[in-house]
């Protein structure tokens, strides 16, 4: 049988494969949080960006960038939230800690691990977020009052990420028989 | 409280993943949690206190340096003491001493008013929590 002319065939490559694995790794965590009550709307842990330090340590800036976009867009279907003011938010967030990550994944590796890129990313989330949350959603600096526990919370937050994607990157570095999950 | 065996091991498990780099960016992260809270928490600290008699400005003291001030009334002086942070009124000839008993003002937007002596004390910040207190 000869194959249609106006048929498109999508071949994936290796590449899309992982990408769409890690993009439902980082998706699921996202919408499993989001079950979890939380005293302040903004403070969340964040356990998606675990998977985002993986994929930058492991497959690099670009591929990161794929999980992380294709995670807010998904799962704020899912949830949703798409083009709701949480999204927006996320998004500002996304993109203001990958941004920032393509510049802190240069910082030496011998003094710096993933728990800096996570706490430094955990920061540009929160930048984004109150810049997006200030200049459109709350008009007024009262939103700046919040900074501290904002900023409490992403070192906290910060750390414990980065010191679990550092046991991951080193699970899955070690010479083992069996293919690690993520 | 001294952590078990068991806690430290668990503990030192995962302090092997830090770097001195990582800790670095912990602390400066700490040090800006601190400066954040501090530089935006603090509007209710008061910088100035403003003393009327009659109904007119007597006097605009700031709140650096302690010092006493009488100020004149119908009744007689009331006297003002200021101290690094905080104000108050010691003494007044009026019958009630509502204003003294009120003891230390420490807060922007308080305020003490002896009204038989026509003295007031209020104190004023720039990022006064509330326009004015009064107990």
């Amino acid at each position: 049988m000869t194959r249609s002319t106006t048929e498109i065939v999508l071949t994936p490559t290796a590449e899309d494969h992982r990408v769409a694995r890690h993009a439902a790794a980082a998706i699921v965590l996202t919408v499993a949080e989001a079950a979890i009550p939380l005293p302040l709307p903004g403070v969340k842990p964040g356990l998606a960006n675990i998977i985002i330090l993986v994929v930058l340590a492991r497959w690099g800036w670009r591929e990161a960038v794929w999980v992380a976009l294709l995670r807010v867009l998904v799962s704020s279907l899912l949830l949703g939230q798409f083009l709701a003011p949480g999204f927006f938010l996320s998004l500002a967030g996304s993109l203001a800690s990958l941004a920032v990550l393509g510049l802190a994944m240069h910082l030496p590796g011998r003094a710096f691990g993933p728990v800096s890129q996570s706490v430094i990313a955990a920061f540009a989330h929160i930048g984004g977020q109150l810049l997006v949350a200030r200049a459109w959603l709350v008009p007024h600096d009262g939103v700046f009052y919040l900074i501290p526990i904002f900023a409490l919370a992403a070192t906290l937050f910060g750390l414990v990420n980065g010191l679990i994607a550092a046991r991951l990157l080193e699970e899955a570095s070690a010479p083992a028989p069996q293919q690690t999950g993520v | 409280m001294i952590p078990g065996p068991a806690l430290r091991g668990w503990l030192a498990a995962w302090a092997a993943h830090l770097k001195w780099g990582d800790v670095l960016v912990l602390a400066t992260a700490l040090v800006v949690c601190g400066a954040s809270a501090l530089s935006l928490w603090q509007g209710g600290r008061p910088d100035k206190a403003i003393i009327k008699a009659g109904g007119r400005v007597f006097a605009e003291v700031d709140l650096n340096t302690a010092r006493i001030l009488d100020v004149p009334g119908p009744l007689g002086a009331t006297r003002i003491e200021i101290q690094p942070g905080r104000a108050r009124v010691a003494a007044d000839p009026g019958p009630r001493q509502y204003c003294v008993r009120q003891g230390w003002l420490s807060s922007a937007g308080a305020v003490a008013i002896c009204a038989p002596n026509q003295v007031s004390l209020a104190l004023s910040g720039r990022n006064a929590d509330y326009d004015s207190i009064n107990y």
